[in-house]
């Protein structure tokens, strides 16, 4: 009796273990409009309307466990954002005056002005599911193909890029965020010649990202501000849009620049407290005038 | 074994429940930056009730639900998670650990099989970006804050499956020994008392 319920229990183990193994071979080996990805995106259209209401009934719950939380962080943050604030006083004096000649240059060549994030035709969406692991960064948004949400568009948040769309179902969006490992951008250094570079997350590290590729005699100073390049090369183009910011360089170690060609950039939006977000359903909506030619 | 139909429902249910509740809500709170994650903790709170077998079931079901809800890569999660339901109910059938902090010890190893496993997966799996020291870190700092809350996680649990738990020799022994082998709704004097009157006339 005891032989058959040990044997039993080791069956039922066995069993499992295999089907975890076959479907992870399987799922990893398929492509994306696979049978496992088809299932996978059902469930997901099935239970999105059970995981938006839950995240709106728990948003209470959220919001003061999130109070809590940043009023912890404030106090570390109160020093860093005076000094920002002087540099940022600074730079927005000298940045009058490029107003005032850009806004002349812009006429001069009927660049497109209208051009703005309107203009890429935003869908805001609610965040109703977060990754909990430190390695997939991904979130779950309550706007999908139904609202005309496709696959790798970009997303930005209040402050500046969150990440891409990599899957979308009637009712709801995966997205990427710039923090997953499976995510890189092209990305421009606000420093007066504009370094182009690619960001990549340090996987880990939610607050970091590295700008790496860049030209090693390039003199790149910290809290220089690093926005999208949105290139356009022939037929070859950026998934973002030009001049999304996102962040600020946070370490820039001339001999890591000079002998690796990266800096180390802090995200302008914190993405573990992501509530709203916005799709821009129109990425390439600017006119090839517009656009950044590398 | 034989599993009461009604002790599945509140299994699935519990299950299902923990798992929105983590991404829709626990995910999207951060404590010294970072989540906690309950999956983990309910599936060893379940193994550490229900024994081996069952926590290895759980186990796969609830990790295969993560992995769909999340669209990541089917199997990985639930792999993981087979591993912490069996043991924790493997403990239980060998040692069966009275001990109140036992879930606290427990919670804090299965987020750390969770975290170090995850970790192991996906270099398997590949990496394409550099990967920070901090990965140690921040898997420590949640190994630490599921364990301020394995214990609260290991109660709910308890409190949710406990009146539908199978019958188990094992729990029938203790609770006998526990009593002196008397029905806890008798009281002692009423057993004996017989015999004491008895014995005094």
């Amino acid at each position: 009796m005891h032989d058959k319920q040990v044997r039993r229990r080791r069956a039922v183990l066995a069993l499992l273990v295999v089907v975890s193994l076959i479907l992870l071979t399987a799922y990893f080996g398929e492509a994306d409009g696979g049978p496992l990805h088809s299932v996978q995106r059902g469930i997901v259209t099935v239970l999105s309307p059970i995981q938006k209401g839950a995240s709106t009934v728990l948003t209470p719950v959220r919001d003061i466990a999130g109070f809590f939380s940043s009023t912890f962080h404030a106090k570390a943050q109160v020093a860093q954002l005076r000094t920002r604030v002087e540099k940022l006083t600074q730079q927005v004096a000298g940045l009058k005056g490029a107003e005032i000649q850009n806004t002349q240059l812009t006429a001069l060549v009927k660049l497109d002005n209208d051009v703005g994030i309107n203009s890429y035709r935003p869908v805001a969406a609610h965040v109703i599911g977060s990754d909990p692991s430190l390695w997939y960064d991904q979130i779950t948004v309550d706007a999908g193909s139904d609202q005309g949400v496709q696959d790798q568009q970009p997303v930005i948040g209040e402050d500046g890029l969150v990440g891409e769309v990599t899957d979308v179902t009637p009712g709801a969006s995966v997205v990427s965020l710039i923090t997953d490992h499976t995510v890189e951008v092209s990305a421009e250094v606000e420093d007066g010649v504009g370094n182009v570079g690619v960001l990549q997350p340090m996987v880990g590290n939610p607050n970091e990202l590295v700008l790496s590729d860049l030209p090693t005699q390039a003199n790149i100073q910290q809290s220089q501000e690093v926005v999208t390049s949105g290139f356009r090369s022939g037929k070859l183009e950026s998934l973002y849009p030009p001049n999304i910011p996102i962040g600020v360089v946070s370490n820039a170690n001339q001999v890591t620049l000079s002998s690796a060609g990266t800096v180390q950039v802090s995200p302008a939006v914190d993405l573990r407290t992501l509530t709203v977000v916005q799709i821009l359903t129109k990425p390439h909506a600017g006119t090839t005038s517009a656009s950044t030619v590398p | 074994m034989n599993v009461p139909t009604s002790f599945v429902i509140r299994l699935v249910a519990l299950a299902f429940i923990a798992v929105v509740i983590q991404v829709a809500a626990v995910s999207q709170i951060s404590i010294f930056g970072v989540s906690a994650d309950l999956s983990p903790l309910v599936v060893m709170s379940v193994g550490l009730l229900a024994g081996s077998t069952i926590g290895a079931v759980t186990g796969f079901g609830m990790g295969l639900l993560v992995d769909m809800l999340l669209v990541q890569t089917l199997g990985v999660t639930s792999l993981l998670y087979i591993a912490i339901g069996y043991w924790s109910g493997r403990l239980r059938e060998l040692r069966d650990p009275a001990h109140e902090l036992v879930p606290l010890g427990l919670g804090a190893a299965a987020t750390a099989l969770a975290g170090i496993g995850m970790a192991l997966i996906q270099f398997l799996l590949g990496v394409d970006a550099p990967v920070s020291f901090l990965l140690l870190q921040q898997i420590l700092l949640t190994v630490l804050v599921n364990s301020l809350i394995a214990l609260p996680v290991y109660a709910v649990v308890r409190r949710a499956l406990n009146p539908a738990l199978p019958d188990d020799p094992r729990r029938r022994r203790r609770r006998r020994y526990t009593t002196g082998g008397l029905s806890p709704l008798k009281r002692p004097s009423e057993g004996l008392g017989g015999s004491v009157r008895s014995v005094s006339r």
